[in-house]
Order: C-alpha cells, then structure tokens, then sequence
C-alpha cells in the first residue's frame, strides 16, 4: 500500500531524559519502500523490536512521526494502522479452530460470513494449512502455529506490511528454511512490505532485499547483502556480518603506504588519499574471505606464524599472528594448511580503511 | 518383561509410600474399622457388616444436611469464582507499590485463624453493637442471625466470600500476570475487544489456576466447620447444620462411632467424587484436551 516514512523518530523507555545513553532509538530517519522485504538486524538490544514496536503502533515514539505515504499514523493505535505483527513465540487464541484463529481479525472487524470464508480458505491454501483447518490451534506443530500467527495478518486485505520480530527464533533448522522459501514466495505473491528483525544474520541475508543493520539504537547501514560484505559503513558492521567478521588492525600511514608495526602494506591511490585526508583513529579492515594465503612463495606478501585452524566443514579458518594482531583467513576445503609459517597478501583492492570506526569512502 | 532397571525405582518412593501409610491410610482404616463393627468398649465389639451405612443413608437429617451443604457450595462457588477472577482484572497489572498493596490488604483474611474469622463475624454482625447489624437495624429492618435462618445463611455466606475470594483473587491474578505482553499486543493489532480478550486469552489461559481455585474452594467450603460453628452452632434449628457439623454432633456429641465412621467414608467418597468431576469438566471444557 505505502511507503513507510520514518522521520526523525526517538524513543526512550524513560520518562524524564537528560543523557543521549538514554534513548533505546536515536535519531532514526529512514524510508522504506512499498513492497520491499527488509530485514532489520542487530544484536540484542540495539533496538530492532522498539523501532518495530513504533512502526505497528504498540509503541508511541518519544519523538519523531511515522508516516505511512501520507497519512501520518504516529497517534493511531495498532488496529487501525493496517500493519500485521508475528511474534517471536506463536501467539494463537489456543481455544479456537485454525479456521476461527484466522477468521478472527475479519470477525472483528464486522465483515460478514461469506466473505470471511472464501478469505480464509484462500490465506490457507496459500499457506498450507488446509488440513488443519477444523482442528485445534493449541495442538499443533510451532511452525503451523507461526503459519497461522502470519495468516491472522495475511487475511487483512488491506494490510500495508507484515512485521516479523525473530520469528524462527522457537523452530527446528529443517523447517526454519522451508518457512523462509514460504516467506519469499508470499513475498512475491502478494508484494507485500515485510520487515523483519533478526539478530541472525543468515536469516537477514537470504530473506531481504535490504538489510538494516542496527547498532545501539542507530541505523549504522541499509545496504543489500551484498552492499555490507563489501563496504561495510561501520567498523560494526564489518565485525557482524560474516563469519568471521572482518578483521581489524590499527593502523598509520607512512606515505602511500600502510603501516602496521613495522610491516608496509601497499594500497591504491584513491584509498591512500583518502586516508590521508582522514582525522581520528585508523584501522584497516580485511575480509578473512579475501585474506589470501599464498601457495607460491614467490608472490608479494607477508610470512606469518600461524596460531591455529578451525575446520568448519566446507572450509577452514587460520588465525594468524600478524605484527602482534592475530588475523584470520579462509581456506578452501582442498587447499593444504600451512605448517607453521603461512603467507599472506593482502590485495589492494579489498583492503578497507576505518578512521573512528566509520568506512573511509 | 521390564527391564530389571525399571524396578529399582521404586526403592526411591519406598519411604513417601510409608510415611503417607502412617499418615492417611492407617487412620483411615481405624474409620473403616469404626464403621463396620459395634464397639462397646475395648476388646468388645460385634461386626455388624454394612449395617451402619445403611442406617446413615437413610437418615433424613443427613440428607437435609447434605442439601444444605451441598447448596451452600454451590453459591460459595457461583459467587467467588466471577468475583475473584473480577477483582483479579480490576487489580494493576504493573509491579509497584499499588500492586503490593493490594495484594497485601486482600491476603489479610487468609492469614487469620478460622475460629477467630467467627467471631470476629459474630460481633460485627450483633444487632446491637456490631457495625453491620447495628447498622441495618438502624435503616429499620431487623437482622438477626440468631433468630433467623435466613439471616444466619445471608452472614455465613457474607463471612465465606470475605473470607476466601482473595484465594481466588489471588489465583487468577498470578494467572493473568503469566500470559506474555505478546498475546495482549497481537489482539490489539488483530482489533479484538475486551470481552474477546478476556474470552479467548485470559481465560483460557487461566484455567490451570482456576481449576485449582475451584477444587480448593469446593473441597473448603464442603468441608466447613469452624466458622459456622463458632458463629452459628448449627442453628438457629438445624438451618446451618452443615455435613461436618452434623457428623460431629454423631460422633462427639452422641459418641455413636459406627455410624460417625460410616458417615464420615461417604462424606469422603462424595468430595473425592465432585473434586473428580470437576477437574474432568474443567479438563475438557474448551477444549483443554489436544484434538
């Protein structure tokens, strides 16, 4: 139906607030596009469900409108705001049928039998809940039970966006997938604005078309997937998505070059200018992904101790100890391990430069 | 063929089979023993088989004893239940100083001894010094419990609410508090209205400590003894002879033990029934059981 227009929102859980500390979201300005598939991810804490909290109305922003296209919906209360919510543990009315679960925001809402019917036969085909529609909800299976948390919004016909706060957090792995393909696919059914919070970051990345990345109660990035692994905003960002996260070391520049210890890593012009121009502290930031180990000895790079191997099964991670900072590299499955001393080479064009924690850009 | 394991197990519940052996089934088997034999004194006694059951069933007071009681519970529960699960709604939900408060001052009557809550009823309820009595007697209609049975059913059945609702007060309260805030905020966002609210979540999810509140205070009220005894004796007539009183009077009053020990078996088997029946009722009552 809308955009949803976030401008300038604030909250604070504490009534009388004197200290920036103090605020659970500060200064979110952000819009989201009808239609889209978000994910808002961050650990826990950082303020994911309060700003989820704010968009579906349970909450009232200490500051700040939300917008929903034009209407302005900060006073209006959740039921008439046209948002549907699915909570981290399956909220059913366990005493009704699946079919009066699903019916019941309809029946609230006066629209009369027939209609109600033929909606509620058709969200549960869509969802696969046919069978089950004449049984007891309180029985079920938790992910039938979040199928029907979802149905309650889907049946709205005039729902702008469906809101997920972690909601696979209470199903088993195998089915954690299948719902999510069933999200996707609802997803591009009825191009529906779905926001999503998760502090998982797996979760984030095959779900969205963008994720919003949250870090104690900023927005520190909204990027796609892709946008995040390669240019993470904040040093944050670079550190939570991946695994490992990136790795970090301080660092200075000694001409065009970076200087780690007493080791000189080479970077691009644009980079180096850039980093020159910079005020604050510096570090660089290298993706273990793009931390090359070096089969050949010919090649530029750096002979290192290393510290340590994890197999983590499609491939394997060495630590590293890098002028006193332990760094860490992935290697293929295939690829032979390093004795004791491995090579590494950092390659210019995946070397990331932070100054106070912010990408250098 | 069990697994030989299986078995050690019940080494482990040995002593609890013992202690509940010396603590309820011995003396219940010394009333058993009462009730079939005649004993006129020690090592003199005649088995009279069923002949004492069949002399209480058919003793007309114990019947009206038994109606009476059996009314007396059913108000008892008609009027605590939806009082106690209203009060448990109207109190705040927020931890802090009103919710201690509250809970404090409606525990209070749960912390005074039973034959003190008589007579603390006894005085309050004297046409001619207690505040209530005094108090409606002044407004020109005369109460007196002593006099009437009418009246003696209206204080008893005044001092039970006061005494016990809180119970159940308290019961649903401790309900309520556990529903999780997502329930409340999914009805919201799903347009429900307060009695849907109260209708699908709070009460059933409710019902676990209402089926305890409703054993406790059918098995409670069934049983009741002290107050009424101290406040009312049984009278005025045999208007407020409950079964326990009516079961004294036999056994302590008349000291006729045979039928007393009759009495108090049937008296046992009908609570054990109605408490059964209750909870199966309250089991399945919306749908409770998984389909």
């Amino acid at each position: 139906m809308a955009q949803i227009n976030l401008d300038e929102i604030a909250h604070s859980y504490l009534p009388d607030v004197q200290k920036e500390d103090e605020y659970a979201l500060k200064r979110i300005h952000n819009i989201w596009d009808d239609g889209g598939a978000y994910a808002l991810l961050g650990p826990s804490g950082c303020g994911k469900t309060t700003l989820l909290n704010i968009i579906s109305g349970l909450l009232k922003p200490s500051s700040g409108r939300v917008k929903f296209g034009d209407i302005d919906v900060t006073d209006l209360p959740p039921e008439k705001r046209n948002i549907a919510q699915v909570f981290q543990f399956p909220v059913l009315y366990d005493t009704m049928t699946v079919f009066n679960n699903l019916a019941f925001p309809l029946k609230n809402r006066g629209f009369d039998k027939e209609y109600i019917d033929k909606r509620v036969r058709e969200v549960a085909q869509i969802l696969e809940l046919e069978p089950f529609l004449n049984k007891r909800a309180e029985g079920l299976g938790a992910d039938a039970k979040q199928k029907i948390s979802l149905g309650r919004g889907l049946v709205r016909e005039d729902v702008a966006a469906i809101l997920f706060d972690e909601p696979l957090t209470v199903i088993d792995p195998q089915l954690k997938w299948e719902l999510r393909c069933k999200l996707k696919e609802i997803h591009e059914k009825l191009q529906l604005t779905l926001i999503y919070v998760t502090h998982d970051q797996v979760e984030a990345l095959t779900f969205a078309d963008k994720i919003i990345v949250m870090y104690e109660g900023w927005i520190v990035q909204v990027g796609t997937p892709q946008e995040l692994f390669e240019y993470p905003n904040h040093k944050f960002v670079g550190y939570f998505i991946g695994s490992p996260g990136m790795n970090f070391i301080p660092c200075t520049m000694e001409g065009d070059q970076i200087k780690v210890g007493d080791a000189l890593i080479p970077v691009d012009k644009k980079t180096a200018a850039l980093a020159k121009a910079a005020k604050g502290k510096l570090e660089m930031g290298i993706r273990p992904l793009y931390l090359k180990v070096s089969q050949s000895p010919d090649e530029e790079g750096f002979d290192v101790p290393v510290t340590g191997v994890e197999d983590q099964g499609s491939h394997r991670i060495i630590s590293v100890d890098f002028q006193g900072f332990t760094l860490k590299a992935r290697i293929a499955e295939n690829d032979p391990i390093p004795e004791s001393t491995a090579r590494i080479c950092f390659s210019k064009e995946w070397i990331r430069l932070f100054a106070d924690e912010k990408l250098l850009k | 063929m069990k697994k030989w394991q299986d078995n050690k197990g019940w080494l482990f519940i040995l002593p609890v089979f013992l202690i509940v052996a010396f603590s309820a089934i011995v003396p219940l088997m010394t009333v058993v023993n009462y009730s079939i034999q005649d004993i006129f004194g020690p090592g003199q006694s005649v088995f009279v088989g069923t002949e004492w059951f069949r002399e209480v069933l058919r003793d007309q007071r114990l019947h009206e004893a038994l109606w009476r009681q059996l009314l007396f519970s059913g108000l008892v529960l008609l009027i605590e239940m939806p009082l106690g699960i209203g009060i448990a709604l109207l109190m705040p939900a927020k931890k802090g100083f009103g919710a201690s408060l509250v809970l404090v001052t409606l525990a209070l009557p749960l912390l005074i001894p039973w034959n003190v809550i008589g007579t603390i009823w006894i005085i309050f309820t004297r046409p001619d010094i207690g505040l209530m009595g005094a108090a409606i007697n002044a407004m020109g209609l005369t109460f007196d419990h002593t006099a009437s049975g009418l009246h003696a059913w209206i204080t008893l059945m005044l001092m039970e609410v006061w005494h016990w609702t809180p119970l159940v007060a308290l019961l649903a309260y401790a309900g309520l508090q556990s529903i999780p805030p997502a329930y409340y905020q999914a009805a919201k966002i799903d347009g429900a209205s307060s009695w849907s609210i109260f209708r699908y979540i709070q009460l059933p999810k409710m019902r676990g400590v209402l089926t305890i509140a409703l054993l406790l205070r059918f098995m409670d009220s069934f049983l009741i003894y002290a107050e009424p005894f101290v406040l009312t004796g049984g009278g005025p007539g045999n208007t407020t002879t409950f079964l326990s009183i009516y079961l004294v009077k036999i056994a302590v009053g008349q000291f006729d033990l045979g039928p007393a020990g009759a009495f108090s078996l049937i008296y046992f088997l009908i609570v054990l029934l109605f408490c059964y029946l209750f909870y199966q009722a309250l089991l399945n009552v919306g749908g409770g059981k998984e389909s």
